[in-house]
């Protein structure tokens, strides 16, 4: 009887609406009515209540609004017993009220505790994590999410959900308890490795914690579907269409999971149940049921998925082993694994060539030397992996690109880890994994599925030759080590002016429409994921996609960067906006900015400098703001003058804002940047001759200067080359 | 100024449309339909009975006279024998109000002989409109028709009747709205009402949302009980039938079930019409696409061309008809057809298989 589950979310929307009404006022006693909230580290304030409402809660005075103005008005009357009037409206009105209350209960625990990052739990997710897996959301690579509350009747029984749920590569938000313990804990318990490189993410061990998943969905909404905020119903119908999410409820259902459901159910999310509760199976606000109860647990994740709507290709690979990206980020320690290679251990690498056609047998797996099962737990031995594939649309430059994949296709498979690249590759393989059987001509057998699965428009034929023999693996990696030369040499030497075509890449329209980056040999795309060849090669693979070549033309002016054909493109592509584009100009009509860029440049008019500040880094930067507050001011498709959006690797490249001068401009970085291009920046500084490591130490960092006066004195005294430069406008 | 004379309290109560139209709007009871206006002054305890225009029984001036209920007219076309005569203005409205309960209360005092109230009370969900439909059916964030349509769709709805209209003295009171209505919720029709019709299904409790368990099909009863309706809904007084020509709009502009009102799978009925303005209200249904059968024929069954066009040929150029049928239950039939004909016109009575979305048509899908 819905009437029941109705009932009980009125219900439990007032008893939540009446704890956040108690969490605020302790929070304002002991905080004072104007101290700041906020999830640490993420923008659009307390997300669901801004995407719902369009209110910017900054400090808890805020709070008291939205608990005035908005649950209060929003929580119905309880259902009359025997005279009732419609419900359904009323209940979804109450699920939403409940969210925005959960939304407070969650933010002020950040204040005044318990903190909701504890132990195992991982609280809200911050910024550079909802750009990095929620476009998994958009692109497709994730389905959608399971947010499962409550915890399985045993341990095995969760494990066997969620490992259900990574193999649809579907992540898995967890939220509340039942019985004593959680789901999270019951994984930890069954020794799956929790956090969001393995999709498996525990928000929180109350039922309040769901917020964070409907907090993650609305941030979505905002970041990739570019929907306003406050305009609520393209909101949840982009929700509804977009993010096929559903709610798993594991054990007794109280009034709170009812009224979190309630809230669910607005964003088109249902309720699948193990229990035995009353269900709603007619359609309409949900694509299909909205509660569906009673089911086993053996069938719950089919079931949840068919109730959501869900299609999901689930890779047939002939391994007897799972593969899905939701394992590509499952690491083997050492207790677990049954044996591994390479790693400075054991002689091993990975190398992918092209063949003519004849030369390929497609399908054909060749181990040469002693396979796994000769090994003793913990043991070792040398690997080479050499893929050779052939097709009509496959040119040598793409070679690179493919090789690459090796890395991801191997941690996709379950209990197999693969780190490193070429001839510095290290492979584990677990213990599980081996006892299930898994030799290494599935290695081979893998890659050639994956090969074909990705990349079936350039390549037709697979072959995979592994060899575990020292004295070959040696052999033939000298050789890959002279083909990796020449590759890197032409790479390297590639320069904008040895090409007559750039391309385009339009993948972030889906939220910054005026977005175009172009990429070239020395400018990759801001994300940092797209090279000039990465592009040609995806053109290849969809000729229709979000990569295409501009030729660039004639050339209007060299030292910005600015081709006329390149602006005729980027006209069309940013729909009519964007007039001119320069491929090496910060300043003069520099490039959009989506949101996905790595780093952010910004001048710091005083010191004739610029600061570069990564993603990564959370802390306040000399210009005044936060990555985050700054990529706000930069993202969203626009051209700002003096702020460019850029990826890491675009710094050492020759054509950093070449029109500015270059790498000498910068005058501020954080350490951990600095660290982590050390080499190649140092490599760079000294081609400019500016010296090396002198140069790197002559740039501000977060432990010399945190404001632009005192860059600029710190830049002054170590004497860094900007000082004697013209003004850069 | 009651109580010093004497009475309890001041109890307003409607009858017929004027019932309905202040029991949408302000909560007010109903006492009855049309054919229990003499009873109601035969309980003996009603000072004032206030009448406009229409669907006013002839003797209610003379029967008033036996009792000591006053009669008042209010409007300039309807002046009654034995009746006083206090003519409504808007603009003095409240005032008016106040002139006619002062009346009432003073009239109080002559209440005299045995008072006979009849003892069965019922209770109903009523004050369905088009704009509010929209919120019972998602609430505030998700507002919308779709769950509606998607009822209709997947078949657990076959349709809608609107079943409307007056009691007629040559039938049984009641008896036709509520065979009619019980054979279609039974056959998963859900059912709108309005005028005396809808004061004869509340009377029989088929406004209680409890009624959806004890008389609907199966599908209908998951519909209500998702939803928190009853079976049938109360849309308002005779002249708000224009009221469900909006709702059906609603339902085509949601989309998935054609184009057109013609294209719906819907029907009307009177199954107890006898005021003219049944007539007029029954054709603009059929001009707007809706079958419409009523119990007494229009008088043109003398002109057999008329009869033919009007009943039949009529739907190729307007897709709606009339039919003629004094059986309740034959009617429902006849409208139960009707309303399966649509549906395998509309190719919703086929068994289709669930459709799973991958990401390209997740991508395809609008989100406005
Ligand atoms: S940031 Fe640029 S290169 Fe990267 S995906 Fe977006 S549009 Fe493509
Ligand atoms: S339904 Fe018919 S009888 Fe009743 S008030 Fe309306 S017109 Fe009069
Ligand atoms: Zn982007």
């Amino acid at each position: 009887m819905s009437r029941i589950i109705m009932t009980a979310g009125i219900n439990g929307a007032h008893k939540t609406a009446k704890q956040a009404e108690e969490m605020l006022a302790k929070a304002v006693e002991q905080k004072g009515r104007d101290c700041k909230v906020e999830f640490p580290n993420t923008g659009y304030y307390m997300p669901v209540i801004y995407s719902m409402t369009g209110r910017a809660v900054e400090k808890l005075a805020d709070f008291e609004d939205v608990m005035a103005e908005e649950i209060k008005p929003l929580l119905p009357k309880l259902v009359d017993e025997n005279l009732w009037l419609p419900y359904l409206g009323p209940a979804l009105d109450a699920g939403m009220a409940t969210l925005f209350a959960e939304e407070i209960i969650e933010a002020c625990k950040y204040l005044i505790g318990p903190n909701p990052v504890d132990g195992i739990w991982l609280g809200a997710a911050d910024d550079v994590i909802l750009r990095e897996r929620g476009i998994q959301f958009v692109d497709g690579t994730a389905p959608g999410f399971a947010a499962i509350v409550g915890s399985a009747p045993d341990v095995e029984t969760a494990v066997k959900i969620a490992r259900k749920c990574q193999e649809r590569s579907l992540y898995v938000f967890m939220a509340g308890h039942h019985n004593g313990t959680t789901f999270a804990e019951q994984l930890v318990e069954g020794g799956v490795q929790l956090g969001w490189d393995t999709r498996l993410i525990p928000f929180g061990r109350e039922i309040t914690a769901a917020i964070y998943a409907a907090g993650f969905a609305s941030r979505v909404a905002l970041t990739f579907g570019g929907v306003q905020p406050g305009d609520y119903r393209r909101h949840l119908l982009y929700n509804k269409n977009r993010i096929f999410a559903f709610v798993v409820a594991l054990g007794k259902v109280t009034d709170e999971w009812y009224a979190t459901a309630a809230g669910a159910i607005n964003y088109g999310f249902p309720t699948i149940a193990d229990s035995d509760i009353p269900q709603v199976l007619p359609t309409g606000v949900c694509t299909y049921e909205h509660v569906v109860s009673n089911i086993p647990h053996d069938e719950i994740v089919e079931k949840a998925i068919e109730v959501r709507g869900l299609k999901i290709k689930v890779s047939e690979v002939p391994i007897p082993v799972s593969v899905s990206p939701a394992f590509e980020g499952e690491r083997i320690r050492k207790e677990d694994m049954h044996c591994e290679f390479g790693g400075q251990r054991t002689p091993a690498f990975e190398w992918l060539r092209m063949l003519d056609i004849g030369e390929v047998e497609d399908g054909r797996v060749e181990v040469v030397g002693p396979d796994v099962d000769s090994l003793e737990v913990g043991g070792k031995m040398p690997l080479g992996i050499v893929v050779e594939v052939a097709g009509r649309k496959m040119q040598t430059d793409f070679e690179p690109v493919l090789e690459r994949q090796v890395h991801t296709f191997m941690n996709e498979a379950q209990g197999l880890w693969h780190m490193g690249q070429r001839d510095i590759s290290w492979v584990r393989i677990s213990k599980d994994t081996a006892k299930a059987g898994f030799k290494l001509e599935h290695i081979g057998k893998l890659l050639h599925a994956m090969y074909h699965e990705r990349y079936s428009n350039i390549i037709d034929k697979v072959q995979v030759k592994i060899f575990t023999d020292e004295e070959q693996v040696l052999k033939l990696s000298e050789m890959a080590r002279k083909i990796w030369a020449v590759r890197d040499e032409r790479l390297a030497g590639m320069t904008d002016e040895d090409v007559d075509t750039f391309y385009s890449c339009t993948l972030c329209q889906s939220f910054a429409p005026n977005h175009v980056c172009v990429v070239s040999p020395e400018r990759p795309g801001l994300c940092g994921a797209y090279t000039w060849l990465d592009c040609r090669a995806a053109y290849e693979i969809i000729p229709t996609g979000p990569n295409q070549p501009i030729p660039k033309g004639k050339c209007i002016e060299t030292t910005i960067g600015q081709w006329d054909k390149v602006n005729a493109f980027v006209l069309k592509a940013s729909g009519g906006n964007v007039e001119r584009m320069s491929q090496y100009s910060m300043i003069t009509d520099p490039m959009t900015s989506c949101g996905c860029f790595e780093c952010i440049t910004a001048v710091l008019p005083s010191t004739g400098g610029i600061m570069i500040v990564n993603r990564e880094f959370a802390e306040m930067t000399p210009c005044g703001m936060k990555f985050s507050t700054l990529a706000g001011t930069v993202g969203g498709g626009r051209q700002t003058p003096g702020f460019i959006g850029h990826s890491k690797h675009y710094i050492i490249s020759r054509k950093f804002i070449a029109a500015e001068g270059g790498i000498r401009r910068i005058v501020w970085m954080p350490t951990m940047l600095k660290d982590e291009i050390k080499d190649a920046f140092i490599k760079r500084a000294e081609e400019l001759e500016l010296g090396g490591e002198e140069f790197l130490a002559r740039i501000a960092d977060e432990t010399t200067a945190t404001t632009e006066e005192e860059v600029l004195e710190f830049i002054t005294k170590a004497g860094h080359p900007v000082t004697t430069l013209e003004p850069m406008f | 100024m009651a109580q010093d004379s004497g009475a309890e309290g001041i109890n307003i109560v409607g009858m017929c449309c004027t019932a309905t139209e202040i029991l949408m709007r302000h909560g007010i009871p109903v006492a009855g339909n049309f054919l229990q206006q003499e009873l109601a002054v035969m309980t003996g305890v009603v000072e004032v009975m206030l009448v406009d225009v229409q669907c006013i029984m002839p003797a209610l001036g003379s029967l008033s006279g036996c009792f000591h209920t006053k009669l008042i007219t209010t409007s300039p076309k309807c002046k009654i024998a034995g009746a006083e005569h206090i003519e409504f203005h808007e603009d003095r409205a409240v005032e008016i109000a106040r002139e006619i309960i002062k009346i009432g209360i003073e009239n109080f005092g002559n209440r005299k002989g045995k008072v006979q109230i009849p003892k069965v009370t019922e209770r109903g969900i009523a004050g369905f409109t088009t704009e509010n439909i929209f919120y019972n059916l998602g609430g505030r964030f998700r507002s919308s028709y779709r769950p509606l349509n998607d009822a209709i769709i997947s078949g657990r709805l076959r349709g809608a009747a609107g079943v409307v209209g007056c009691n007629n003295p040559k039938q049984v009171h009641d008896y036709g709205h509520i065979a009619m209505i019980k054979e279609l919720i039974k056959n998963d029709v859900v059912v709108v009402a309005t005028g005396c019709s809808a004061i004869a299904a509340g009377k029989a409790g088929l406004m209680r949302p409890e009624a959806a368990a004890k008389y609907c099909g199966k599908g209908l009863a998951e519909i209500c009980e998702a939803v928190g309706l009853p079976p049938v809904l109360y849309v308002g007084s005779c002249v708000d039938n224009s009221r469900i020509l909006t709702i059906l709009a609603n339902v085509v502009a949601e989309g998935g079930l054609g184009d057109d009102i013609s294209d719906l799978p819907v029907a009307g009925a009177a199954p107890e019409w006898m005021s003219e303005k049944a007539v007029s209200i029954g054709m603009y249904f059929v001009a707007s696409g809706v079958f419409t059968v009523i119990a007494e024929p229009l008088p043109i069954l003398g002109a057999p061309n008329l009869t033919r066009y009007l009943t039949d040929e009529i739907e190729k150029d307007i897709g709606g008809k009339w039919a003629f049928e004094r059986d309740p239950i034959k009617a429902a039939g006849m409208m139960l057809e009707h309303i399966e004909k649509k549906r395998d016109a509309l190719g919703i009575n086929v068994e289709k298989e669930r459709k799973l979305y991958d990401m390209e048509e997740r991508r395809a899908l609008a989100v406005e």
